[in-house]
């Protein structure tokens, strides 16, 4: 590699960037990382929780120093309407010790943690450093990156894009098709502050537990879901909004975040707490259905850069797919440059191991549910059939006779409209996404 | 649907209120720029409903006024907005925009 000023220029010092950026280094190649933050995770914001079992292969015990806030020991999902709520609560004390499970944790910290051990391991990290353009060789091949910085070309024997949901430098590449608002969701939240012992008490947790409320309906017309987690001392509530949806009705973000936190379910939980940081990222959504070439000559893309975010209903996962295809681009990287062939081809190692792996086998897998869990029916009929038909189940309406099931799913099937036809192809769906 | 109400006994915090809980360090130099005049045409204006930040204002004549300095950078205006060329979308120079910390 002639005439380059570093082996690997990573775009990003997120989950994905770090953990490219630790491999390469670990492998002794020289390594950029690029982050147009002032710190890594500056620009970062997600619902709020990591699940880091990959972090294994790269940190063995990193639970004995990652910045987390509660390890996540109950998982809740909500099922609202107006005036129910139908809650499937499932809790585990094995989660809350090692090698644990999932865990919030504040975005800034993370990243900035996981960036840390890139620098350790020998990569060098430039903040305040934004990307504004690829360098290219008269073939077309990637061969680097032109900086905000003056004198900021950098050329590189590769690039590895891990710049997040908007990636411009995968769009520059011509690695995305046509750019789709409805393959996209807005994340709106608010960090709200509690004292700790009133978090422990709300939500039955002690110590380092912590909870994880994923809630379908709430967020009024707009198809989406809205969230609560427990950060040590505060909460992170908000929702995932489908983009085409939330513009064209009347009701803005902050507004539906009010709704949800109005509800009489989530009321008593966030009552009193007080405003201390809002945010809004946007989240690659759909899945494998919107997800860009992973490889160019020169070049490889990895995190929501690639839309590696898994938005599936029951699993919301997205930094675990980050850490691990930044991984695995690190890996093919190596692969690649040790045999001096940075083309496309060059770089199958990458698509290849994401194939072996959760990455694109989960993906694959759940490949319908994004546009499953984000239907009209999932979102406005579903969630208004399953709390009456249990709301008629649990009510005592002597002096009639208990009535059976079917009969009362059958009655609130009809009283909402919904087509018999409609309900059994979604549970189909469903059956082969999460079955 | 779920009606969007407000309890009464907990006051929601004014727009402004809000947005001074984040962290900015705005540069001189906009990196969004909004062509209002291409705005006029526009019978959505998806922007000012969907920006979480608020930062799309429709003028009495029909037009948007738009200001960089509280903008969180995500992407939002740029994938509703309907009329090409209406918005120059850039992230800020380095190290300045959004900085969150407890996200």
């Amino acid at each position: 590699m002639a005439d380059v000023d570093v082996d690997v220029v990573v775009v990003g010092a997120g989950p994905a960037g770090a953990c490219a950026a630790i491999e390469l280094a670990r492998a002794g190649r020289s390594v950029v990382v690029l982050e147009r933050g002032p710190f890594p995770g500056s620009k970062n914001m997600y619902g709020g929780v990591v699940y880091p079992r990959i972090l294994d292969e790269l940190i063995p015990r990193w639970w004995e120093e990652a910045p987390i806030q509660r390890w996540v020991t109950r998982r809740s999902t909500m099922v609202l309407t107006p005036t129910q709520a139908l809650t499937v609560d499932f809790r585990s004390q094995a989660w809350g010790a090692p090698p644990y499970n999932g865990a919030t944790a504040y975005r800034p910290d993370f990243d900035h943690w996981l960036a840390g051990h890139a620098e350790a391991a020998g990569a060098q990290l430039l903040c305040s450093t934004t990307v504004v353009g690829l360098l290219r060789d008269p073939g077309g091949r990637v061969v680097g990156v032109r900086t905000d910085r003056p004198d900021g070309d950098l050329r590189a024997g590769l690039v590895i894009a891990c710049d997040g949901v908007n990636s411009f430098v995968a769009k520059e590449a011509g690695l995305y098709g046509p750019v789709d608002a409805a393959n996209y969701t807005l994340g709106v939240k608010e960090t709200l502050a509690l004292p700790k012992e009133v978090i422990d008490e709300r939500f039955g947790v002690r110590g380092r537990e912590g909870v994880d409320i994923e809630i379908l309906g709430g967020t009024g017309g707009v198809n989406g879901g809205g969230f609560v987690y427990t950060n040590l001392d505060t909460l992170a509530v908000g929702a995932v909004l489908k983009l085409p949806k939330l513009a064209a009705q009347g009701t803005r973000p902050e507004e539906i975040i009010a709704g949800l936190k109005a509800h009489p379910a989530i009321a008593p939980l966030v009552e009193g707490a007080e405003l201390k940081e809002y945010s809004a990222h946007l989240i690659p959504e759909a899945g494998l259905a919107m997800m860009p070439k992973l490889a160019g000559d020169g070049l490889l893309v990895a995190g929501d850069a690639a839309a590696m975010c898994l938005a599936a209903g029951i699993w919301l996962e997205g930094v675990n797919f980050a850490m691990a295809s930044g991984m695995y681009a690190g890996r093919a990287a190596i692969e690649a440059l040790s045999r001096n062939d940075v083309s496309t081809e060059g770089l199958a190692g990458y698509e290849r191991r994401l194939s072996e792996t959760f990455v694109l086998r989960d993906h694959r897998k759940l490949r319908r549910a994004p546009h499953l869990v984000l239907s009209d029916r999932v979102q406005h009929l579903y969630p208004e059939l399953i709390t009456s038909v249990v709301e008629r189940m649990f009510r005592v309406d002597n002096p009639n006779p208990k009535p059976g099931l079917r009969r009362i799913v059958e009655s609130e099937r009809r009283r909402l409209g919904i087509r018999r036809r409609d309900l059994a192809r979604d549970g189909l769906d469903g059956l082969r996404s999460f079955g | 649907m779920t009606p969007i109400e407000r309890d009464p006994t907990w006051p929601e915090v004014s727009f402004q209120d809000r947005m001074d809980t984040v962290r900015f360090d705005v540069h001189e130099r906009a990196h969004i720029v909004v062509d209002g005049s291409k705005c006029e045409g526009c019978s959505t204006q998806h922007c000012v409903v969907a920006c979480p930040a608020n930062l799309f204002v429709p003028t009495s004549d029909g037009g948007i006024v738009f200001n960089y300095e509280q903008c969180f950078e995500c992407g939002t205006c740029y994938l509703v907005c309907n009329v090409e060329g209406a918005i120059t979308w850039t992230y800020p120079d380095g190290g300045h925009g959004v900085v969150f910390r407890r996200t």
